[in-house]
């Protein structure tokens, strides 16, 4: 049995997320993932717009073609959609491409194969065909990259039959999830925060995984419910740290995945508290925050004691320049106002 | 009219003296493959205005010739990709007629198990590997097959069929680009039949460029053809598919060609106003099926009464694969939820 297989079927190995052990860089567990997953399965490929440069793609990829050669590891032309295409022919006979770029906004340009076609094929070949495919993203924030540089398109997606969306907060995560990706027979988008990245955290080596779909407890309380993904549920946990003197307590969920979603932790959660913060790194308006308000409101209505609040971003494009950045993005200080507010107001 | 004539054809008549090395056998095997794609888009348009096959067809009369010729040259394990117009390339590629008009017929076992319609065919089993209702977006895909040979080197090929307009999409070039950069063994197969729906290539593309031209321009061996000749389409797809198979990378093959029915469902639409009444007749006298067929009882290799017994054999052949078909179950509503993950 190929390796990928073994480790989706394998219950044994997943590893507890401990304090303790080695720690790790975020970049330095993606990139040990990556070599792992290389090492076992030659059907593993990583490529992408300056994989092999001299510094890899963030560190992330960092000497991968010295160890496994240039057919495995490749840069790649621009051609995000071509490529995407390509990835998605190959993954359909059997590669298990890693498809890397800087940005989440460039993956825009592969939108007609990410929603029409690689994550469409298994369905329209009556089961016939698989697509194990990775495309990963680093969402950027700050330091003028505006408009085009820093867009957190996950709600965009969420919305798409047939992709898995991954958004890790941890390096014990990321490797972990970048591992559960590989293997998965699905097209899997990961979606990593650049502030994320600077994160140093307990990995264990060797190969473990984190199931998709399933959130974890980052704190647990009784006050209100947190809910969210990546650097949101970062900032999120920060706040409610802070507010611990105070006396507030809450359920802080990391859900890891956005699709599919784990409605059971958040329902199991509101049904306890009663109240719900939804946090993204993304558009308020029609995302990941609204799609959580909408399930909240349909399956635990009766439990609320309080309306749903959200906080993602506004409706209006990321500027580039640093003050204005500091109104657009929500802070520690935002999120515990509005911590307070809900457990104090209502 | 403005429009008159505009696109010529040569057709298979100027090539009357070609003598063909192939064996009496695959001339005539090519022929009947082409008469039975014929004989059953013919079925399938006088079966349409029953309104049973709830799917928008794209009739391949006039473009036999591509995929009978191209498809004869390929091995089962090669893999064939298409756009909409699926139903020669399935058929030339061994899919299975069954399971092709069950799909049409929106029937649980369909080649698609009714998910894909008459714009996304496949039978794995022989090498149709799929297609896609995007304009050009089975390009890549099929680009990515090959690079999936390459790297696990298996001495396979993979073929991607796309129409004129196809090679107005970005995503064509980006595909044909890595494939040339990669000498990935692909062979891109555009059929240019001068329309995308009703837009005539002049509104498309600028003048004396042609597409074969612009292939060429990144760097991969690019031909011309007539597209209504088998013996032209099988050789220089022979060719591609030997310089693929060698390690020696992608070739672009341009056929002319016309479709000789409307851009979807049944029966010409040239009335509409779009194109010249009398451009579809000048094509029909290069019928790559009946101009073939002229050509083998010249070269003493067939007879009228062989042809007789071909006609007779599909002609039953079609009446049994539509009543599987009719006869075959509807999906259940259960169906819709399965294999949206694989699991
Ligand atoms: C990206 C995209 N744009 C537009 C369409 C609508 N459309 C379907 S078929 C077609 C014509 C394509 O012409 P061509 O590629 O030359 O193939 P032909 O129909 O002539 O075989 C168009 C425009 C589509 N399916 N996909």
């Amino acid at each position: 049995m190929p390796w990928a297989e073994a480790l989706l079927a394998s219950k044994s190995n997943e590893l507890p997320c401990s304090q303790e052990g080695r720690v790790l860089s975020y970049v330095d567990a993606l990139n040990e993932a990556m070599a792992l997953a290389l090492g076992l399965d030659p059907n593993v490929i990583v490529l992408g717009q300056g994989v092999n440069d001299p510094k890899g793609m963030f560190g992330v990829t960092t000497d991968l073609h010295k160890k496994f050669g240039v057919e495995r590891v490749f840069d790649t032309p621009l051609s995000e959609e071509g490529l995407f295409g390509v990835c998605t022919g190959a993954a359909m006979n059997g590669i298990r491409p890693v498809y890397l770029h800087n940005r989440p906004d460039f993956l825009l340009l592969a939108f007609n194969q990410i929603v029409s076609h690689s994550s469409k094929f298994h369905y329209m070949d009556n089961g016939e065909t698989n697509v194990p495919l990775v495309a990963w993203a680093a969402i950027g924030r700050g330091w003028g990259s505006g408009a085009q540089h820093s867009q957190a398109i996950q709600g965009l997606l969420l919305g798409v039959p047939g992709l898995k969306i991954i958004m890790p907060s941890t390096p014990y995560d990321a490797k972990g999830l970048m591992l559960t990706a590989i293997a998965d027979n699905n097209p899997v988008l990961i979606f990593e925060h650049r502030w994320c990245m600077r994160n140093k955290g307990v990995v264990p080596e060797g190969i473990y995984k984190v199931p998709i779909g399933e959130g974890v407890y980052r704190r647990k309380g009784t006050d209100l419910t947190i809910v969210g993904t990546s650097h949101s549920i970062e900032l999120a946990t920060q706040a409610v740290d802070q507010l611990n003197d105070t006396g507030i307590t809450a359920d802080v969920i990391d859900l890891r995945t956005i699709k599919p979603l784990d409605e059971k932790i958040i329902l199991e959660s509101v049904q306890k508290t009663g109240k719900i913060l939804i946090v993204d790194t993304g558009w308020e308006m029609g995302g990941v925050c609204a799609e959580i308000g909408c399930l909240v409101a349909e399956k635990a209505f009766s439990y609320l004691k309080a309306p749903v609040r959200r906080i993602g971003l506004p409706d209006v494009p990321s500027p580039a320049g640093f003050t204005l950045e500091q109104f657009y993005y929500p802070n520690e200080e935002n999120f515990s106002q509005v911590i307070k507010e809900m457990v104090e107001k209502t | 009219m403005a429009i008159k004539n505009k696109y010529k054809g040569n057709g298979f008549q100027s090539h009357e003296n070609q003598n063909s090395s192939l064996s009496k056998e695959i001339l005539v095997g090519l022929y009947r493959d082409m008469l039975r794609i014929r004989r059953i888009e013919e079925a399938i348009e006088s079966r349409y205005h029953e309104d049973e096959m709830k799917s928008p067809i794209h009739l391949v009369m006039g473009h036999e010739a591509i995929s009978v010729g191209s498809c004869s040259t390929l091995k089962i394990d090669d893999l064939i990709y298409c756009g909409h117009r699926t139903h020669g390339h399935y058929l030339a590629k061994g899919g299975s007629l069954k399971g092709m008009l069950s799909e049409l017929y929106c029937r649980a076992n369909g080649c698609s198990g009714s998910r894909g319609g008459s714009m996304h065919l496949l039978d794995k089993s022989v090498g149709m590997a799929g297609s896609s209702a995007i304009v050009a977006g089975a390009i890549p895909i099929a680009t990515g097959a090959a690079l999936s040979f390459q790297l696990k080197q298996q001495d396979r090929v993979s073929v991607a069929y796309l129409g004129d307009a196809a090679t107005e999409e970005g995503a064509c070039w980006e595909a044909v680009n890595f494939a040339a950069l990669k000498k990935l063994p692909v062979i891109f197969f555009c059929e240019n039949n001068f329309f995308s729906v009703c837009s005539p290539l002049e509104v498309r593309q600028p003048p004396n460029v042609e597409i074969y031209r612009k292939a060429e321009g990144f760097g991969l061996p690019a031909v011309q053809i007539d597209g209504t000749n088998i013996l032209d389409v099988y050789d220089s797809t022979q060719e591609a598919v030997a310089r693929a198979r060698k390690g020696d990378g992608p070739t672009f093959i341009e056929a002319l060609t016309y479709r000789w029915r409307g851009h979807g469902g049944a029966g010409d639409d040239s009335a509409s106003g779009y194109r010249d009444p009398e451009e579809v007749q000048h094509w029909e006298q290069y019928c790559p099926v009946d101009g073939f067929y002229d050509y083998l009882i010249k070269m003493n290799l067939y007879s009228k009464a062989e042809k007789d017994l071909a006609e007779k054999e599909i002609k039953e052949e079609i009446e049994e694969a539509f009543d599987f078909a009719i006869s075959s179950p509807n999906p259940q509503e259960i169906d819709l939820y399965t294999h949206v993950y694989s699991q």
